[in-house]
């Protein structure tokens, strides 16, 4: 408003009265002074739309991209079955939805990969359709600004936690505001939601089970059973972190999941987005 | 401030109206992709949803 106003007082001076007088010399320090604060204040503004909005829509779209891409790389390094014409995951997977997730016989042996010791390894990619249909992210190893503000990652792994389908507990971070809006949706999560992680050793299924809220040095949620023993008993558990609440980091929430099932197909609830490819 | 710009710019009015826009677009690209993420590292309260493991 008064920006505006300034500018119109200039140019008016600009074409009646070339030479400033004292007053309107004063005058002109004045407006000057005003449009710097304006925009400064304007400048402000434009800071919190980025980070809010610009900048999660641009970083999370990198996020889902990057997730993308892995998956597909997974899937061409899957060993057999289902994979092996070139057309037919999708195909494989839509058909039967519910009888896929495992062999219903013989117990599976689930793989459990060795922990990257390089810091943004990539581990696996996360895919929970709670939080949209086409929901991915590729989960590295470490929770470094690195990992966690990245493009290219958004979830990263605690390091010396399990793998996924390791027993003990598979522990991960995400932002929940800001850097690609990753873990914003954890809120939303209900009772029995599929978290599903790909490796390229296949599909881990977990399945959601409890929120907890925490202060934000609570790293017993980390434990092989989280808060209660960091001895590893059968269970295999994954577990979720991020700030609470939204745009702010007074707490932690912690959602955590227990692991269904390990199989080289893929779930048939990814099938539309895995057919979507992106 | 934004007089003196006005004055600096070249041409008609409606070639400085041109200008200005590309100079407003110019800005926010630079705003957005150097200035505020370095904002971003400098206010960084380093709450990332992790626990503090360290």
């Amino acid at each position: 408003m008064s920006k505006k106003k300034a500018l119109v007082i200039e140019v008016g001076d600009l074409l009646t009265t070339p030479v400033p007088t004292g007053r309107s010399r004063w005058l002109s320090v004045l407006s000057v002074t005003a449009e710097i604060m304006v925009t400064a204040g304007v400048g402000v503004l434009l800071y919190v739309f980025w980070f809010a909005v610009v900048n999660p829509a641009v970083v999370g779209a990198g996020q889902t991209a990057t997730a993308a891409q892995q998956s597909r790389l997974y899937s061409e390094h899957l060993p057999q079955s289902e994979a092996t014409p070139s057309a037919s995951p999708q195909a494989s997977a839509t058909p039967a939805p519910d009888d896929s997730p495992v062999a219903p016989v013989a117990p599976v042996v689930v793989p459990v990969m060795a922990e990257p010791a390089r810091s943004a390894s990539p581990i696996a990619v996360i895919y929970i359709p709670r939080f949209g249909a086409d929901w991915k992210r590729v989960v590295r190893q470490s929770t470094s600004d690195q990992v966690l503000n990245s493009a290219t990652a958004g979830v990263g792994h605690y390091t010396g936690t399990a793998m996924p389908g390791g027993i003990g507990n598979f522990a991960i971070a995400a932002h929940d505001t800001g850097y690609g809006n990753t873990f914003l949706g954890v809120s939303t999560l209900k009772l029995g939601d599929r978290i599903y992680l790909q490796t390229d050793s296949g599909w881990y299924t977990y399945e959601f089970r409890n929120f907890q809220y925490v202060q934000p040095n609570a790293i017993n949620v980390l434990n092989a059973v989280p808060t209660v023993s960091t001895t590893a008993t059968t269970d295999r558990i994954i577990t979720m972190t991020t700030c609470n609440p939204p745009y702010h980091a007074a707490e932690r929430m912690i959602a955590y999941g227990t692991f269904l099932a390990f199989s080289t197909a893929a779930p048939g609830e990814l099938g539309p987005t895995l057919a979507r490819g992106n | 401030m934004y007089a003196a710009l006005w004055r600096i710019l070249p041409g008609p009015i409606w070639v400085r109206i041109l200008l200005l826009v590309a100079l407003l677009i110019v800005v926010l690209v630079v705003a957005d992709l150097w200035l505020f993420p370095l904002i971003a590292t400098l206010v960084d309260t380093g709450d990332t949803g992790a626990v503090n493991t360290g």
